[in-house]
């Protein structure tokens, strides 16, 4: 292998690395900053409103001091965070349990939700944009453009609520929510009862995220169609689908995948939305649990492994892009 | 249709009855329209949205209720109604704030310099990093919930993409010809700003504000949904349909169905109001 050719791609990604820890660091501060300021009292979180009345003073000083909040905020975000960097994220005030276990848990949970989803609405957004562009103005390509539009102004909730009431409500096929069936021993729940559980909050999650590829992936074909030697090639005869396999798809397959890794952040956030209507326990339901009732350490860690995902994943969507353009390659576009 | 054979290939393309720009401008009227409508009747109706009527719960819609009416008897067309203008006015806030951060940070970035430009991008992405939906919560629990949490929270976090768009205009303008040409030929940067750039900028300006609209209005029902924007007492859309969620099980579709399509409507409606104005407005599509 060259390596002179890559040179510069390796020092991009060492400065992209760099620069993502400098932006976790500042993601972890501000949410520090944020969580701190809230009026949420974290000792009336922890014991409740009961426990409060009938906590005497001395106690209450002594939790405080467990808490750590008669300690400055700067020493007690550096304490949190050297705490954080040895993989100790406090302890979650909801589950009584570490943040760490509760996040490892929940993470995966979400992971299987979300690389679900983004799979299946990456993989059919991009052949129903190929579609609509390939038949510009024909009515498919009418149907495929209106879908997209209508499904982008979609709030994410409502059409898990819809899909809820449909499935699950009124044709009793599907389970109203939760990950694994109520009431089975964890040895007997079986992946085809875990798919069950996924299905619906992945549909919702791919139905609402498959509008942006769908459109992008469309001006694209429909900008290559219109090239010259497209054009040249359909004067020799050749078929349609080898002028998409053979010209089109590697131009437009490319921008298709780096906007779908740059679109992590969104599926999160619908994920957090789609959970929530569907009880699904992953890191979004987590989160909110978390705002609601005040469980400040556990906000906390998911804020930080959240953006995390998402700078990983616009750092794997910069490096597609370098790697296979070798425009971008060579260029001076890192610069 | 006699004389059909008379009318020529020109006179054929004479005949179309509207282009696409007095197309466009019924759109953006029609939308216009509609959205005040919303946000009038909304605001009139009053106390039609929180009156409990006990005799009429749980109606499936019909004349009287065309959307329903709910477990304590509300009726849910003025719910919704009342829900979706509350929207309205915080999305109308909140772009309009985020508008003007972003329109501040753009020409900061693009203007001032190498080093406050690395800055603002820098403070770009780190708010981007963070997915929009736990950032908002974040916000929202900073300030201790409620309508004040929501209306900040999506307040304050619409401006990176606008905020992106500017800067980039102005640094594409600053290497414009007719604006070094003007700087050469003497003109004073205050002239230039005023006559050469603002006109240029401010259109993108106007539809990315619209723009920001409907992201504002579904951030605000989202929020609201997960219990951390609007008091349950408020017909808030979100309330609404996060309410409606325990019925659910019960078949009451109606309480979820109208509301959300409401809301759909009206997010699409602002979404094609910008479209058109960005069609109008920006002069390479006026003959598409």
């Amino acid at each position: 292998m060259d390596v002179e050719k890559y040179s510069g791609i390796i020092r991009y990604i060492g400065k992209s690395i760099v620069k993502i820890v400098s932006l976790l660091i500042a993601v972890s501060i501000l949410s520090f900053i944020l969580v701190s300021a809230s009026p949420v009292d974290p000792i009336r979180a922890y014991i409740g409103e009961v426990g409060m009345a009938n906590m005497s003073a001395e106690n209450l000083a002594k939790l405080e001091a467990y808490f750590g909040l008669n300690i400055p905020p700067v020493q007690r975000y550096w304490n949190w965070f050297s705490d954080f960097v040895q993989g100790n994220m406090g302890s979650s005030l909801l589950y009584r349990q570490p943040v760490a276990d509760v996040i490892q848990v929940k993470f995966m949970n979400s992971m299987v939700l979300m690389t679900t989803a983004w799979m299946f609405s990456g993989i059919l957004g991009f052949v129903l944009g190929i579609v609509a562009g390939l038949y510009r103005g024909h009515w498919i390509d009418k149907l495929i453009k209106g879908y997209s539009l209508l499904v982008a102004s979609t709030p994410t909730f409502w059409l898990a609520l819809v899909l809820l009431m449909v499935f699950s409500v009124w044709l009793q096929i599907l389970p109203i929510g939760l990950s694994v069936p109520i009431g089975v021993n964890a040895a007997e729940v079986t992946v085809f009862d875990n798919l069950k559980h996924l299905l619906l909050p992945a549909l919702t999650l791919s139905v609402i995220g498959i509008a942006n590829i769908t459109l992008h992936t469309r001006e694209k074909m429909i900008d290559i169609m219109g090239e010259d030697y497209i054009l040249f090639a359909k004067a020799r005869g050749k078929s349609t689908v080898s002028i998409i396999r053979n010209h089109a798809l590697r131009n437009i397959i490319l921008p298709a995948i780096t906007l779908q890794f740059a679109s992590i952040s969104e599926i999160f956030g619908g994920s957090v939305l789609v959970e929530q209507v569907f009880s699904y326990p992953g890191l979004g339901k987590a989160a909110v649990s978390a705002g609601l009732s005040g469980d400040a350490p556990l906000l906390l860690g998911v804020a930080v492994i959240s953006a995390a995902l998402v700078f990983v994943g616009n750092l794997i969507a910069n490096i597609l892009y370098g790697i296979i353009d070798p425009r971008i390659r060579r260029g001076s576009a890192y610069e | 249709m006699n004389n059909t054979s008379s009318v020529t290939v020109l006179q054929k393309y004479q005949r179309r009855k509207l282009n696409q720009r007095s197309q466009t401008i019924i759109y953006l009227a029609f939308g216009g329209i509609f959205l005040f409508a919303i946000t009038l009747i909304g605001t009139l109706l009053g106390d039609v949205a929180i009156t409990t009527n006990f005799t009429q719960k749980n109606l499936v819609p019909q004349m009287a209720h065309p959307f329903g009416t709910d477990y304590l008897g509300r009726d849910m067309l003025s719910r919704t109604l009342k829900g979706m203008s509350i929207s309205i006015y915080i999305g109308l806030f909140a772009s309009v704030i985020s508008a003007l951060i972003a329109a501040i940070l753009g020409a900061a970035a693009a203007t001032l310099g190498k080093k406050v430009d690395a800055i603002i991008t820098w403070f770009i992405d780190l708010v981007m990093g963070i997915p929009h939906l736990l950032l908002l919560i974040l916000i929202s629990y900073a300030l201790g919930r409620g309508t004040f949490g929501v209306v900040v929270a999506v307040a304050i976090s619409h401006w990176p993409l606008l905020t992106r768009i500017i800067r980039g205009e102005i640094l594409q303008l600053k290497e414009a010809n007719y604006i070094k040409i003007a700087g050469k030929l003497g003109q004073s940067k205050m002239k230039i700003v005023a006559k050469h750039m603002i006109p240029h900028i401010f259109p993108q300006f106007l539809v990315g504000l619209v723009l920001l609209f409907p992201h504002a209005i579904l951030h605000e029902a989202a929020l609201t949904f997960l219990g951390f924007g609007l008091p349950p007492e408020q017909p808030g859309i979100g309330i609404i349909l996060s309410e409606s969620m325990k019925y659910l099980a019960l078949g009451m579709w109606w309480l979820a169905l109208f509301p959300g399509v409401v809301l759909l409507a009206t997010v699409m409606l602002f979404d094609l109001v910008g479209q058109s104005l960005r069609k109008i407005i920006d002069p390479r599509s006026a003959h598409d």
